[in-house]
């Protein structure tokens, strides 16, 4: 639509193609043919084998089973592997409501993880804190940690977290700079 | 022949597998379907994001009664009313929501606006792919959750159309 507005999370670009609007930014300067092509090939092949740590805090956490389960295969995007140990996991779903006690060890798991790192808020508890507006829950993980996907929902249907895990995806494809990074080439 | 018996054992529980393979697959193809859904399948009660409805000459049912946002346990719903005129007349009733922001951050997708809700004006559509990058993004508008228009839009003259296609949801919104 021509006058659609600017907000939402899909912004047009040409052909009618639509793309997620926080993934068009980046710089715009190829650095190199084969910086760029190590980048691409780096990031593919992250893209596809994002663990995630075993890690549920309640009941979002039973969606999150059932993604990894058969019926949602997660394999599908090679992110079946829950791992249980932290130092062997790339994404961490915070599945369920913080609690103010939990946080710490939240941070700590978080810290725990060697990069690169991912999280997603899974939930209306884990995003803000949800129908729980009180003293006992930290009212948005990102108070403690940063999070890159906020899935809203109670709980979140699997699909909605597959979706999540899709734009998750998108975002580490469209990463730039990757292989400095990990050769520790940056300034 | 304990051998034979133990061949014949494995061939009995591996023609168990070699049958699965014919069996219909029970993955859902959810990114990769076709449609507007991609693929997944909600039953017709599936509470997914608000839609707000238009009655049947394409103005809001929303009157603007607070109810929903009185019976929201998450205190999303944020509205703000104002009055209809005769020349710009956005509701069929006395007042309209002017500003209707549903806090999808804070919503758990209860229904209890639905059953509040006196002119049947908030309902839930199918719609789940509202992740994203930014929490921000969560809060959606009016214009994010009203209903698309009619075909027939022009049949109320004192429709004010302009503002509505100044907003013109459609696309990113509830049906996707």
């Amino acid at each position: 639509m021509a006058n659609a507005l600017d907000f939402g999370p899909y912004v047009e670009i040409e052909n009618g193609k639509r793309v997620v609007k926080e993934l068009t930014y980046g710089n715009p300067t190829p650095e190199g043919v084969v910086l760029t092509t190590v980048d691409n090939v780096v990031n593919w092949m992250r893209k596809n084998s994002i663990w995630p740590m075993t890690f549920g805090l309640a009941c979002c956490a039973i969606e999150m089973m059932s993604m990894g389960a058969s019926r949602f295969d997660i394999a599908r995007f090679g992110a079946e592997v829950f791992r249980p140990s932290p130092r062997q996991s790339d994404l961490m779903i915070i599945a369920g409501r913080v609690s103010n006690k939990m946080a710490p060890v939240i941070r700590q798991l978080w810290e725990q993880m060697p990069e690169p790192k991912w999280v997603i808020s899974m939930g209306a508890c884990a995003t803000s804190g949800g129908v729980f507006n009180n003293y006992a829950l930290v009212q948005s993980v990102n108070q403690v940690i940063p999070v890159d996907i906020y899935v809203p929902g109670c709980p979140p249907r699997p699909e909605q977290l597959i979706y999540s895990i899709t734009l998750l995806q998108q975002k580490i494809q469209a990463e730039r700079g990757t292989i400095k990074r990990a050769l520790n080439l940056t300034s | 022949m304990p051998i034979l018996k133990n061949i014949a054992a494995i061939a009995k529980g591996m023609s168990i597998t070699f049958m699965e393979m014919f069996q219909p697959t029970t993955v859902e193809n959810y990114p990769d379907g076709p449609g507007p859904l991609r693929g997944a399948k909600f039953q017709e009660r599936y509470r997914g994001v608000h839609v707000l409805q238009r009655d049947e000459n394409g103005l809001e049912k929303c009157v603007a009664c607070f109810l929903c946002a009185a019976n929201c346990p998450a205190n999303c719903i944020y509205i703000e009313a104002a009055e209809n005129t005769a020349e710009n007349r956005i509701s069929g009733a006395e007042r309209y929501a002017k500003v209707y922001n549903i806090d999808y951050n804070r919503c758990i997708f209860c229904g209890y606006c639905v059953e509040a809700c006196p002119t049947d004006a908030i309902t839930h559509g199918h719609g789940f792919e509202i992740a994203t990058f930014n929490a921000t993004n969560l809060i959606y508008r009016k214009e994010q959750l009203l209903a698309a228009r009619p075909a027939h839009l022009g049949a109320n003259p004192v429709f004010n159309s302009a503002e509505v296609a100044g907003g013109a949801p459609a696309e990113v919104a509830p049906g996707e």
